[in-house]
């Protein structure tokens, strides 16, 4: 083990001596990523969305190449967010326009690389994606993807076994939420006597996050269409 | 005692009025269980539509959402107004019922004393109330759960959402129910406290029903100076804490923490207060009824 | 002979109104005991009183030589009462009414002694019928038989023979005259017909605005020789003219349903009709009444009862 770690801070150092473009690195990552056809991956996902109180669910998330990803409470119910396809890497990179890469360069602190894609496609519901590199292993530790309608999607990854299928063990995917609220009409809610806070501008506009732990992925074994419908 | 509530109960079990409300409750169930299994996701789509600007929401969801504990939980909503006039209608009548037909009188003649009756009366009016309760209970929660089967279940409230995990749901059920029981024992005890004032049977069921309805209003209107000053006072606040054990406690990550309630002490607090009105009401209806002189 | 109900100085108010008057009486055991006064009397209230229905507001009461208030569940055990129109829960049977209140009574009561009661009313036929089905009469006779299921050493009816037709009237009549004669219970019955009382009663009161007029036993309290005659004639102005010139001393006591009222010592009425023919008086009819209103008027001789009597 120690051996390994050894050739990879050695070989990472080759790797940085060498100074890729962020054009090659983007492709390396990609390839890396294309080497997935499809998975089936069983996960526990964490709902954190300030007006949910959402218990911990067990998931099946499915992939099937280009862009079709599905998360599937098996037990229960969960709520899925809006753009959460987008916890597939590749998503980044489907746009058929192809981008303008911009390298923004080293983030201070992670060492992360910082590069900025810009699709081609005016009217392509993106508008801009950084994705955040780890560049000794060709893994996207984070992205921030705008868009037009949906506003901005922030991913977090970290990885372990399926490091190699840039496959993540867990995923953090923060979105925005908008404004909750119904009626007292029609919920006739309890009202226990406790003081409201009077801070009705926290349920507005907030980050709402998910988070998936995979325990697992059984990569490249065929996934039926029809989970996806 | 125990003869003279089963003659009591004998009485109730025997009049077709009684059946009414068994009826009103059944068809009333029926009807939301009907409407919601061939129409529920326009219902589905209605509620989650604050929502759909953040999530996504796939037919299997939907289908997932509407499980017989949801419908149960829409069901108790509707029927928070109709369950105090069915209860209302055999309590309303309890001495009001038997002044009017003139057997109070002979009934007073017994050897009984008029506390006794009177405990026997409200007795058996609490009976009828559970019974009806119990019927609800049985075609509302069971028949949805037969229909539509079980899932996690999801609370909408005016600004959030509870989400309780499938295995945790059954307890706060019967804890509601429980928690019903009680509530509608007051409104049960209003109208038995409003019988004894009148001769026949309709005045004292109007008379609930507009107490218990203007009350709900004010409790559910978000007026701030009624508020913090009558609404803690009101019977018909504290008669939705049924609802409380369905508001579950989350950890600092919003993630629900199973078999936790909330705000336990605030619905023990309405389960006191309720309990309050109900010794109020019926410890006046005693008083008043004792000292009253039969005239029917 | 002991006192079966025994009432002192009772007085009810209802707000300013004094429904019962300071009233005293006292019904010995066995006895059929008459109570008589018109509508309003205080007759119902007095007898709500009896029964712990009404508070009275001052007085006292006992029966059975115990205090009511104090003993009430002790004396309620042996006590039965239909009080104004008997009323039953219309949606049971009249078995099933008979067999609740028996065991409201506290009594147990056997499935056969329920249809022999009924059966002595004459309601054995019916006894699986609704009461909703039933007729006034028919109501009034399971009353009595509810009255009687505990076996009660004291019966309280209060107008009994209320919306009964004469047959039922007469039924009524036997009963009590069987109770009391055969069974020896003492009976009170509340009525506004004094010629009914006078018919059953032993003793009897007689109360009018809440206050006693007249209790005794019913032999004494009657002077047959006294009677009161309803005379018609032709011209009742004129004959009133007439007999005030007379040589006759006759008490007038004004006119009733167009009819001069006389109150005559029996042995006066021939010598009446002479006159009257004599006077050239026209005589329509001519006859001896004996109603409660009557009795009141043999009482008083004032224009006051009249008053009431004719309103």
């Amino acid at each position: 083990m120690k051996k390994f770690v050894l050739v990879i801070v050695l070989l990472s150092g080759w790797l940085l001596s060498k100074a890729q473009t962020a054009e090659e690195l983007i492709q390396k990552v990609k390839a890396k990523l294309d080497k997935v056809n499809d998975y089936e991956a069983k996960g526990k996902m964490k709902t954190n969305v300030i007006f949910i109180k959402a218990p911990i669910a067990n998931v099946k998330v499915y992939y099937k190449k280009p862009n079709r990803l599905r998360i599937n409470n098996e037990s229960g119910i969960s709520f899925i967010p809006k753009g959460s396809m987008n916890i597939n890497l590749g998503n980044i990179f489907i746009n058929t326009t192809g981008f303008d890469i911009i390298d923004v360069g080293k983030e201070s602190g992670s060492n992360l690389r910082i590069i900025k894609l810009l699709p081609k496609d005016e009217n392509a519901d993106v508008v801009l994606s950084t994705v955040y590199i780890d560049e000794a292993q060709s893994l996207i530790k984070k992205t921030k993807t705008t868009t037009k309608e949906n506003g901005t999607y922030e991913l977090e990854m970290n990885y372990g076994k399926y490091a190699e299928y840039g496959l993540a063990d867990k995923v953090v995917f923060s979105f925005n939420t908008k404004d909750y609220k119904l009626p007292k009409g029609i919920t006739f809610d309890y009202d226990d006597g406790s003081k409201k806070e009077p801070t009705p501008d926290k349920l507005k506009n907030k980050k709402g996050k998910v988070e998936i732990s995979y325990s697992g992925y059984i990569i490249n074994k065929g996934v039926s269409d029809s989970v996806f419908k | 005692m125990w003869k003279l509530l089963q003659i009591e109960l004998f009485k109730i079990f025997k009049r077709p009025r009684t059946y009414i409300a068994f009826g009103a409750i059944a068809a009333i169930v029926f009807l939301i269980q009907i409407a919601l299994k061939y129409d529920g996701k326009s219902y589905i789509d209605l509620l989650l539509s604050n929502l759909s600007g953040s999530f996504e929401f796939s037919d299997e969801f939907k289908g997932k959402l509407l499980n017989g504990y949801l419908i149960c939980f829409i069901i108790l909503n509707t029927l928070l107004i109709q369950m105090p006039l069915l209860v209302a209608l055999i309590s309303g009548d309890a001495i009001a019922g038997e002044a009017n037909m003139g057997t109070l009188r002979l009934s007073l003649t017994k050897p009984i004393s008029r506390t006794e009756y009177m405990l026997v009366k409200f007795a058996a009016s609490i009976i009828y109330t559970l019974a009806l309760l119990l019927c609800m209970a049985a075609l509302a929660l069971f028949g949805s759960m037969l229909i539509f089967g079980t899932n996690d279940m999801v609370v909408m409230r005016s600004e959030g959402i509870e989400q309780i995990k499938n295995f945790d749901v059954l307890w706060r059920y019967f804890a509601a129910f429980g928690f019903a029981a009680v509530a509608l024992t007051t409104v049960s005890a209003l109208a038995f406290l409003l019988s004894v004032f009148a001769e026949n049977s309709i005045g004292p069921i109007i008379a609930t029903m507009s107490i218990v309805i203007v009350f709900t209003i004010l409790s559910e209107m978000n007026i701030p100076i009624y508020d913090q000053t009558i609404k803690p006072y009101l019977f018909t606040s504290h008669m939705v804490a049924w609802k409380g054990f369905f508001y579950v406690k989350a950890d600092a990550e919003g993630t629900t923490i199973n078999g936790s309630i909330e705000n336990f002490p605030a619905v023990m607090r309405s389960l006191g207060i309720l309990l309050v009105y109900i010794v109020l009401f019926f410890g006046s209806a005693v008083w008043v009824f004792k000292k009253k002189d039969i005239l029917t | 002979m002991n006192a079966i109900i025994e009432v002192k100085n009772l007085t009810k108010k209802f707000r300013d109104i004094k429904a019962v008057d300071n009233l005293s009486f006292t019904v010995e055991a066995g006895q059929v005991y008459g109570f008589l006064g018109q509508n309003g009397a205080g007759k119902s209230t007095t007898i709500r009183m009896l029964l712990t229905l009404i508070t009275p507001t001052s007085g006292e009461i006992e029966l059975f030589g115990m205090n009511l208030s104090k003993h009430r569940k002790e004396i309620l055990r042996q006590v039965g009462a239909i009080i104004e129109r008997p009323d039953f829960y219309k949606y049971l049977t009249a078995l099933e009414n008979l067999r609740l209140f028996a065991s409201m009574s506290g009594v147990k009561v056997s499935e056969k002694k329920l249809m022999e009661q009924l059966d002595m009313v004459g309601l054995a036929e019916r006894a699986n019928s609704k009461v909703k089905t039933y007729s006034q009469g028919m109501k009034q006779r399971l009353g009595i038989a509810t009255a009687l299921v505990n076996d009660p050493g004291l019966i309280i009816l209060d107008e009994p023979t209320n919306g009964l037709d004469p047959q039922g009237i007469a039924d009524v009549r036997n009963l009590i005259l069987l109770l009391s004669k055969e069974k020896k219970k003492t009976l009170l019955i509340s009525s506004h017909l004094l010629s009914e009382m006078e018919l059953i009663a032993d003793s009897m009161i007689i109360i009018d605005k809440g206050k006693k007029l007249v209790e005794g036993r019913v032999n004494e309290l009657f002077d047959p020789s006294e009677t009161i005659v309803e005379l018609k004639t032709t011209d009742d102005a004129a004959t009133f003219e007439k007999l005030q010139q007379s040589s006759l001393k006759i008490f007038m006591h004004g006119k009733r349903n167009d009819c001069l009222l006389l109150k005559l010592h029996r042995n006066e009425v021939p010598s009446v009709m002479k006159e009257l023919v004599q006077m050239d008086v026209n005589v329509v009819s001519l006859h001896s009444k004996h109603s409660l209103e009557d009795y009141f008027l043999s009482l008083t001789t004032g224009s006051t009862h009249v008053e009431a009597a004719t309103n």
